[in-house]
This record gives C-alpha cells, sequence and structure tokens, in this order.
C-alpha cells in the first residue's frame, strides 16, 4: 500500500444521507476478480442522471468526496472503497461511516475522514461558492482545509491512531501480524479439542 | 466487575493486546463464498502465502448462482467465472468447498448453522455484513472486506479494536402472528441505520429467549442493519437443542466439554453495557418498510409518513428523496400499497420454519393473478426438506415459482432481478434503492406478511385473508 500523508484535490459535494454500499457501487458490478476496474460502477444508478454531480464537468477531476452522514452503510463488500478508489478518489468527508465501510477504507489505502456535521454543512457551501475548488486534507495533523481568507474552511478530522500510522507509513497489515506468528502458534495450542474443523 | 457475553467471548479470543493498538483476535471460522474473496486469494499468491488453517475455512457458492438450472453451466460467462475462479481457488489452497450441485450448497449463512460448525463462544467471520446471523448461537460473528479476508486466510487472526457493548432487551411476548423479523424491523426503525455503530450487540428478555433458533438468526442477521458491529444471543437449552444432532457438532465426551463451556457465556448479573435499549414485544405488530433504508417502516396498519413527520432537517430530506423513488405518497394506507412480485428466501428468512410458516398460509389459496411469488430455499438441504414436506407442492398448487438454494433476489446479482419501477415485498434485509434490481422498490416484511401479501397483490397480513 502506497503512504498517505498529504492530499489536495477537487472537492466533490455529495448531498445525500445513508449512501449504502448498494449505492456506491450495485451487485451485478462485483462479479469481476481483479481490484481494478470497478470505477464504471461506481454511483451507477444515479450516473445516468445528467444533473448527478460526477456528470458536472467541473468535478471532473474530482478527488476528495463530501457526503452526508452514515456513508458506506451495508454490505461489506470491498469493491466500494475500489471503486472510489478507481474512479480517483483519495479521500471521502463524512460526519459518520459505516464501520465496515471504514475498516475496508484503511486497509485499501482510501482516508475515510470524519467530522463535525457542521464540517460537512460547511465544505459544501463552500463548494457552491467556490465550484472545483480544491480541499486538502493533511492526514499528520489531522486537518481539512479549503480556500483561504475569510470564507475559508479549516477544521480537525478524527481518525483512530493505529489506521493513521498505518496510512502514513504505508504498511501491510498481514506482514505485521505474521510478525507475532509465535503468539499464534501458542494460542493454537491452547484452543479446546472440541472447536469444530471444516476438514 | 463481571463481564457481558461479548467480553466473555472476545477475551477468550485474544492473541494479542498492546495500547494503543487494536486485538489481535483468533477467528476460529472463517466462511468463504465467491464474490468477497477472489482477490484475498491473489493477494495469497501475490506474496507467496498460503492459507494457515485450511481446516477452519468453509467455501460455498451463493451469491452470484442462478436458481434454475442449477446443473447446466452458467450462462452469464463472467458469473461463471468468478464461481470457476473459487473452485479453482479452493482446490489450490485445499479449502473445503460445497459447489453448486452439491447437498451442502447455500447461502453461507444457512450451511454454517445447519452444519453445526457455528457454536455458541466462537469467533465468526465472512466476507459479507450478514455474518451476524452465526451471533444467535452466542457467538461473535461479523461481516469483513476482502483485504481482511486475505488477513484471516494468511493468519487465521485479525486485528480488531474492542467494540462498545449494548444491550436490547425485549420484555414481553410477541403476539399471534408477529414474528422475528416485526421485531427487528420495529427495532431498527426505533434507533435507525447509525443506531448500533461501534458496539457488540446482546439481545435479550423474555421474547428473545422465547424465539427458536432460526428466529434467533432473523433477528442476528439484521444487526448490520442498525449499524452493530455484531449482534448475539446468549446459548440456552433452545440453543444445545438445535445443535445436538448436527453433523459437525461435538460428540459424546466432547459436546459433555462444549456444553459445559457454553453454559458460562452468559452476561454475568454485575456485568454493565456501554448502553441499553428496552422494548416491549406484547405491543408490536406486523412491520413492513416504506423507504431505501431499513430504518424507514411503520405498522402495516399505518399511512405512509411525510416529511412534515419528522424533525430532523436530514430525515426530512431522505424521506422525500425514498418516497420520490418507491413512488409513493404520504398518507397512503400502507395496506393499499400493489406489489408486484414477492420474494421468499435470503440468509434472513429462508430456512425451513420460514418456508413451513409460509405454506401453512398458502395453502388452498392462490397467489394474485398480477403477483409472482418467488420461493428460494436458503440451501440444498432446505429445499430437500421442504419437498419431503410436500411445501414445494404447495408453492406450485398456489401458483409459486419454486427455485434452488441461493442469495437469489435478495441482492440481484443473479438473474433474479426486479425491472425498473417494479415494487416488491420482500422477506429479505435490504431495501435500499436498486438492491434487487435497478429501478427496483423494495418493501421488506416478514414471512406471514409475505405470503398473504402475495395472495391479495397488496400489503397484507395474514389476518386480512378470507378463511378457506
Amino acid at each position: 500500500m502506497d503512504a498517505f500523508t498529504t492530499h489536495t484535490g477537487v472537492g466533490v459535494p455529495l448531498k445525500r444521507s445513508n449512501v449504502d454500499t448498494d449505492q456506491i457501487i450495485p451487485a451485478v458490478y462485483l462479479k469481476r476478480v481483479t481490484r481494478t476496474g470497478f470505477e464504471d460502477g461506481l454511483f451507477a444508478a444515479w450516473r445516468g442522471d445528467p444533473d448527478f454531480v460526477l456528470n458536472d464537468p467541473t468535478y471532473a477531476d474530482g478527488s476528495v468526496l463530501v457526503a452526508g452522514p452514515d456513508f458506506g452503510t451495508g454490505s461489506s463488500r470491498e469493491h466500494a472503497v475500489w471503486a472510489l478508489q478507481n474512479y480517483g478518489f483519495k479521500v471521502v468527508i463524512s460526519s459518520r461511516f459505516a464501520d465496515i465501510f471504514r475498516g475496508n477504507s484503511g486497509k485499501a489505502g482510501l482516508l475515510a475522514a470524519q467530522v463535525d456535521e457542521k464540517v460537512v454543512q460547511s465544505l459544501w457551501d463552500w463548494l457552491e461558492d467556490h465550484p472545483g475548488g480544491v480541499i486538502t486534507v493533511d492526514l499528520e495533523s489531522r486537518t481539512i482545509r479549503a480556500g483561504a481568507g475569510e470564507d475559508a474552511v479549516e477544521d480537525s478530522f478524527d481518525i483512530d491512531d493505529y489506521t493513521r500510522w498505518r496510512l502514513l507509513e504505508g504498511l501491510d497489515d498481514i506482514g505485521i501480524t505474521l510478525g507475532h506468528d509465535d503468539r499464534i502458534t501458542a494460542f493454537e495450542a491452547s484452543r479446546p479439542a472440541w472447536k469444530p474443523v471444516t476438514a | 466487575m463481571g463481564k457481558t457475553l461479548s467480553e466473555k467471548v472476545w477475551d477468550e479470543h485474544v492473541v494479542r493486546s498492546a495500547p494503543g493498538e487494536p486485538d489481535l483476535l483468533f477467528i476460529d471460522l472463517h466462511l468463504l463464498h465467491e464474490v468477497t474473496s477472489p482477490q484475498a486469494f491473489d493477494g495469497l499468491r501475490l506474496a507467496n502465502r498460503t492459507v494457515r488453517r485450511s481446516d477452519l475455512t468453509l467455501a460455498t457458492e451463493d451469491h452470484n448462482v442462478p436458481t434454475i438450472d442449477w446443473d447446466k453451466p452458467i450462462a452469464d460467462p463472467v458469473s461463471r467465472t468468478q464461481v470457476e475462479t473459487l473452485r479453482k481457488n479452493c482446490a489450490d489452497f485445499g479449502v473445503r468447498l460445497h459447489p453448486l450441485g452439491d447437498v451442502e450448497q447455500g447461502i453461507v449463512h444457512v450451511v454454517g448453522p445447519q452444519l453445526g460448525l457455528t457454536q455458541p463462544g466462537m469467533t465468526i467471520v465472512c466476507g459479507d455484513s450478514h455474518t451476524s446471523t452465526h451471533g444467535a448461537f452466542g457467538a461473535i460473528a461479523f461481516g469483513i472486506g476482502t483485504s481482511e479476508v486475505e488477513h484471516v486466510l494468511a493468519t487465521q487472526t485479525l486485528m480488531q479494536s474492542r467494540p462498545k457493548t449494548m444491550a436490547v432487551t425485549v420484555n414481553g411476548t410477541l403476539p399471534d402472528g408477529v414474528t422475528a423479523k416485526d421485531l427487528v424491523l420495529t427495532l431498527i426503525t426505533h434507533t435507525g441505520t447509525g443506531g448500533g455503530q461501534g458496539y457488540i450487540v446482546e439481545y435479550r428478555g423474555q421474547a428473545i429467549e422465547e424465539l427458536s433458533m432460526e428466529a434467533r438468526m432473523t433477528v442476528c442477521n439484521m444487526s448490520i442493519e442498525w449499524g452493530a458491529k455484531a449482534g448475539l444471543i446468549a446459548p440456552d437449552q433452545t440453543t444445545f437443542d438445535y445443535l445436538a444432532d448436527k453433523p459437525e457438532a461435538p460428540k459424546g465426551a466432547d459436546w459433555d466439554a462444549a456444553v459445559a463451556h457454553w453454559k458460562t457465556l452468559r452476561t454475568d448479573d454485575d456485568a454493565t453495557f456501554d448502553q441499553e435499549i428496552v422494548l416491549d414485544a406484547s405491543t408490536m405488530t406486523p412491520f413492513v418498510t416504506w423507504g431505501t433504508n431499513p430504518g424507514q417502516g411503520a405498522p402495516l396498519g399505518a399511512n405512509i409518513p411525510g416529511p412534515d413527520d419528522f424533525d430532523e432537517p436530514n430525515d426530512k430530506v431522505a424521506t422525500e428523496k425514498a418516497l420520490h423513488y418507491m413512488g409513493l405518497t404520504a398518507g397512503t394506507p400502507l395496506r393499499e400499497v400493489k406489489v408486484d412480485t414477492v420474494f421468499v428466501g435470503s440468509c434472513t428468512n429462508g430456512r425451513i420454519e420460514d418456508l413451513r410458516l409460509a405454506a401453512s398460509i398458502l395453502e388452498g389459496r392462490t397467489v394474485a393473478a398480477d403477483t409472482r411469488l418467488l420461493v428460494v430455499p436458503g440451501s440444498v438441504r432446505v429445499r430437500l426438506q421442504a419437498e419431503a414436506e410436500g411445501l414445494d407442492q404447495i408453492f406450485l398448487a398456489a401458483g409459486a415459482e419454486w427455485r434452488g438454494a441461493g442469495c437469489s433476489m435478495c441482492l440481484g446479482m443473479n438473474p433474479d432481478q426486479l425491472a425498473p419501477g417494479e415494487r416488491s415485498a420482500s422477506t429479505s434485509n435490504r431495501n435500499f434503492e436498486g438492491r434487487q434490481g435497478k429501478g427496483g422498490r423494495t418493501h421488506l416484511v416478514s414471512v406471514p406478511v409475505a405470503a398473504a401479501t402475495a395472495v391479495r397483490g397488496t400489503l397484507s397480513s395474514p389476518a386480512d385473508l378470507q378463511e378457506v
């Protein structure tokens, strides 16, 4: 996984709450056996609407999604994270993420930045005044910044310390865990014999 | 101070704990299916890693398989490739697989319990959010993404931060005709889709204790629909009786040792939860959803709400959008909503008790002229049991379609989909926009409501049906 320190990119307002992973990518797009090529399925049902934000050329280079609360609810499909990444998103900002989506983002290297609901509204307002404006997300200082001067938006965001450290270092979880192989082996030796096996 | 059930199970599985880091948890059972596993196996190959404990791993084909012509090659080449990829991966890495055509094939969350592999006090994961189903046995069970699937394959562990604990206490007894599905839909409308976020939930109280194992699975299945990390129920005699004759349950002295341990898996009297919700089952009624998330529901006897019925600006906007998508008008009685397709099945309501209940209502009745009823058993074993009891003949006589096992129309990944604008009453778990097919409109319902709706063609309960 590539390390993530800071990102500056075009902010895209997604003014909806409860954007579930079926909305992010419907099941019929989940048949690929690779981690790439899911961008066509991203928000598939809404892409047909000419007024949908991703169809606005202003946001053609969008990479920071600013969404309403309860983003990523529902299915555990990591394809939702891949679809956002395949399309070009590096960061999703929301006031509340579903647990599995947040976990998947951390593993796959998409930054899920949790902010106060007021901050989402401020960013939406700022993007309305500055269509195509860029947002800077700094993982080191856990801050979000849009614009300069009087109407600038600057605030902090939440991310757990461990995920932040892994993203900053670009570390592979499995490698870290295999460093504790002796502990896993010792645990296995202590399991009761009646626990079920599939083989 | 005592511990809650989930804390006991969690603590028994901690391999390593360090300040400021997530716990490293050992995983007792890892379930796989074709959709969320191929990239994980690819990751293993790239890093030259193996499956650490193939003896704690089980795969089945469910999401993407057809429910007709299952003895023929899968028609859609992309779906076929995905299923064949699972077969190759399981062969290459030595994982037990129950493929299409095998007598143990079915929805992963139906197969685990019916084999007896799902047992109290276990940690169970699968690349599927409805893994919470297995919590009905007093296991900590939750859905994971594909990166985590790869992590479990390689290490048989997961890094997880300890969730907070919540009790959902359901006092009283469910009235006749009101099911576990109505109970959990009522709960989700009460909490909203994010109400359980960050919690492992223990369902308890008289109404929960009175549920059968299959009904408990229905409740735990939908834990994820209100955002909970997992949901579980303390094992009791109902649990032990269910497990006793299952093929993979412990036998002889092992059984005695297991039960002795399982009996310790209860929340201590002096334990405290971080949060508690209390509900009264005796006031519950058949409950259905009208919107586009499982928290947008109402009693079947109610009218469809409108934006003015909500205080929060977000709820007002969400209600307006949902009604627009669903093609519904605020104020309309739910009982007047006309339904095109009824789906009975899924990991929520595709077990033998569900099919028996549906058949008991459909016996001697027929499906409404312009309504379609699809009955999809959750597993091959469920299908064979239903056929042995003659339930398939009742469904066919009523004019229903009787299908093979799989996830089917719950998620509309195989050809079983709604057409744009088509409306369903579905015993499944999600009414998201397009969930059952692009433009499809879903009402989540219990099995009795599904069966009665199929007969009348509008949202109904068995109380609305004429005697036969």
